[in-house]
């Protein structure tokens, strides 16, 4: 009875069949039993989520609720919740209670959604494994002996899980989409700039952006219906109209035209994974649309690109973790300098010094230009290589991950083979662009995902062409054993 | 770009973090990777090319020049750990 979607859940929220107290202690009692092996929550906030869940059943009963009022969500723990421990997977805000709301949270709040917890990630969400947290690593539901994705791998388990029934996320270099991917579930990052970054804990501003991972495109048009939208709390949120992105999910892909960038289907792929999105495209071509080949030239540089830009931008961000105004601070430093230097060292995990390290080499005098405006120039490029590439194609397909998930403790180490499991999700970040990852199948009991991209500002038609897909196939129904 | 432990250790005190010598052999050699990495960028020729530092090409919105923020240290210090008097407290700074 539990794998319902939330439109479904919604159906029964409103007609009464269940009340949203009953829904959220069944997901509370979810959690109890299955996340000991998946380890995909930090928080669980029971009490704060059957208040909540209480004052939706009376909205309910007033005839003033929502079509999310009562359902049961979780957010990553990257974003601030007032009064709620908000540790962004690091030692360093281990005792951080967070004095706001971020955006997403105020709006999923207004929304009438009830909140389960706040989910698992990689440190400050560098990582692409979900094994760089200080709570330790989260397991994938479909096998547990292997990663769920990262940095957003907490949300994206507890929602293959069904220990959620959708849960935000956050996506720098492919930290919503490739948690998506390995863990069968669909996720989207809108645009740059369509959804306020307010609250969300930064690591890479200019590629930063919040989005969520749900069971399918249809839950996920409701929740980006809820959290997109202009907000003046940060400057770089975009003053546009939210279109009704449920309204479009059934439009028709006669005439769609696909590009497939022959760059993400060379030979780095795997052949299994090349051949289950042969199978979609078809399915794709069965429904009117029309498939070309394209050329995304300098993508092959994204992630050295990435590996410069984020490391800069996060090298900056994390000087404020000083061990004076919040966070973790060493005991009885000796001067300033020792409360600095300490503070940091205990309280950032080995992922994130790494990070700071090539940040603040790339920045320092000297090395400026060699690295981080070369890189800038580089960026400039691949989003060209994408405006170039609109003027042909309606949207671009790839797989999102070159395999399926991997084992804990395979590429741990090796930074390098783990920064290359983003190759096909990074661009989209360097660009800008909205970008999703929808389940395609699976190869050997591990699931697979999709990437669509799409041209600036358009989450309906990546929406729209993800519903149509989910409409015809049931990858994103399935359950791993088990749950 | 190969780094030695004595570069590592450099940019370490400018980003004011501390390694064991343990930690710098490690760092060391993977910095040096990563690096050496990154610079395939160097197969391009980009002089001509401009430097994007945004997806968005916008200029910052402006607003009204009136206060809009209250006091709120109260709930921000909170969450600080050493306040007193509402002031941060760090070691001594000046003898």
């Amino acid at each position: 009875m539990h794998y319902k979607t939330i439109a479904e859940w919604s159906q029964e929220l409103s007609t009464k069949k269940i009340s949203s107290e009953e829904l959220t202690r069944m997901m509370l009692e979810r959690i109890k039993k299955l996340d000991p092996k998946l380890n995909s929550f930090i928080t669980v906030t029971e009490e704060h989520a059957l208040q909540a869940a209480k004052a939706a059943d009376t909205l309910h009963s007033q005839g003033k609720a929502g079509p999310l009022t009562g359902i049961p969500i979780a957010h990553k723990d990257i974003f601030c919740t007032q009064g709620i421990k908000t540790s962004c997977g690091s030692n360093m805000l281990d005792n951080f209670i967070a004095p706001y709301d971020a955006t997403i949270v105020s709006r999923l709040k207004q929304a009438g959604t009830v909140l389960l917890g706040k989910t698992n990630m990689d440190e400050f969400a560098m990582g692409s494994s979900n094994e760089a947290s200080f709570y330790g690593p989260v397991h994938n539901p479909w096998n547990t002996d292997y990663v769920p994705g990262g940095s957003s791998g907490g949300s994206a388990a507890a929602v293959a899980g069904y220990l959620a029934l959708a849960a935000t996320g956050t996506d720098t270099g492919g930290s919503i989409r490739q948690p998506a991917a390995l863990t069968g579930t669909t996720g989207i990052k809108p645009t740059y700039g369509r959804v306020s970054r307010y609250g969300m804990i930064a690591f890479a501003s200019s590629l930063d952006q919040g989005g969520i991972i749900t069971r399918s495109a249809e839950d996920a048009a409701w929740l980006l219906a809820a959290i997109a939208g202009h907000d003046a709390q940060d400057s770089t949120s975009m003053n546009l109209p939210v279109p009704d992105y449920a309204a479009t999910l059934n439009n028709s892909l006669q005439g769609l035209r696909i590009g497939l960038p022959k760059e993400h289907f060379d030979a780095n792929l795997n052949p299994a994974m090349a051949q289950a999105i042969q199978i979609a495209i078809q399915e794709y071509e069965k429904m009117g649309a029309s498939v070309q080949e394209i050329s995304l030239p300098y993508s092959s540089l994204s992630i050295p690109a990435y590996y410069v830009i984020a490391p800069a931008e996060c090298s900056s961000n994390l000087a404020r973790y000083d061990g004076v105004r919040y966070g973790h601070r060493c005991e009885q430093p000796k001067d300033l300098e020792d409360l600095y230097k300490r503070s940091r060292s205990e309280g950032f995990g080995s992922e994130v010094k790494r990070r700071i390290l090539i940040g603040t080499y790339a920045l320092s005098a000297g090395y400026y230009d060699a690295y981080y405006l070369k890189a800038q120039k580089i960026r400039h490029l691949i989003r060209n290589d994408f405006v170039e590439a609109f003027k042909k194609v309606d949207v671009i397909l790839s797989p999102t991950s070159p395999t399926p998930a991997f084992k804990l403790g395979e590429k741990t180490q090796d930074p390098i083979s783990m920064y290359l499991s983003d190759i096909y999700t990074i661009a989209a970040n360097l660009a800008g662009l909205p970008a999703m990852s929808l389940p395609a199948g699976f190869i050997d009991g591990l699931p697979i995902g999709m990437q669509l991209t799409g041209n600036f500002f358009q989450e309906a038609p990546l929406l729209n062409i993800a519903h149509q897909y989910q409409k015809i196939t049931d990858w994103h129904k399935r359950m791993p054993e088990g749950f | 770009m190969s780094l030695t432990v004595e570069n590592v250790k450099k940019i370490a005190h400018l980003a004011r973090l501390n390694f064991s010598e343990q930690e710098l052999a490690l760092y060391t050699p993977q910095l040096s990777r990563i690096l050496d990495f990154v610079e395939q960028m160097n197969q391009i020729e980009t002089s001509h090319i401009e430097p994007m530092a945004h997806p968005l090409d916008l200029s910052q919105p402006l607003r009204e020049d009136k206060v809009t923020e209250v006091d709120q240290h109260k709930l921000f210090q909170a969450t600080a750990p050493k306040v007193e008097a509402d002031l941060y407290l760090v070691p001594k700074v000046i003898e």
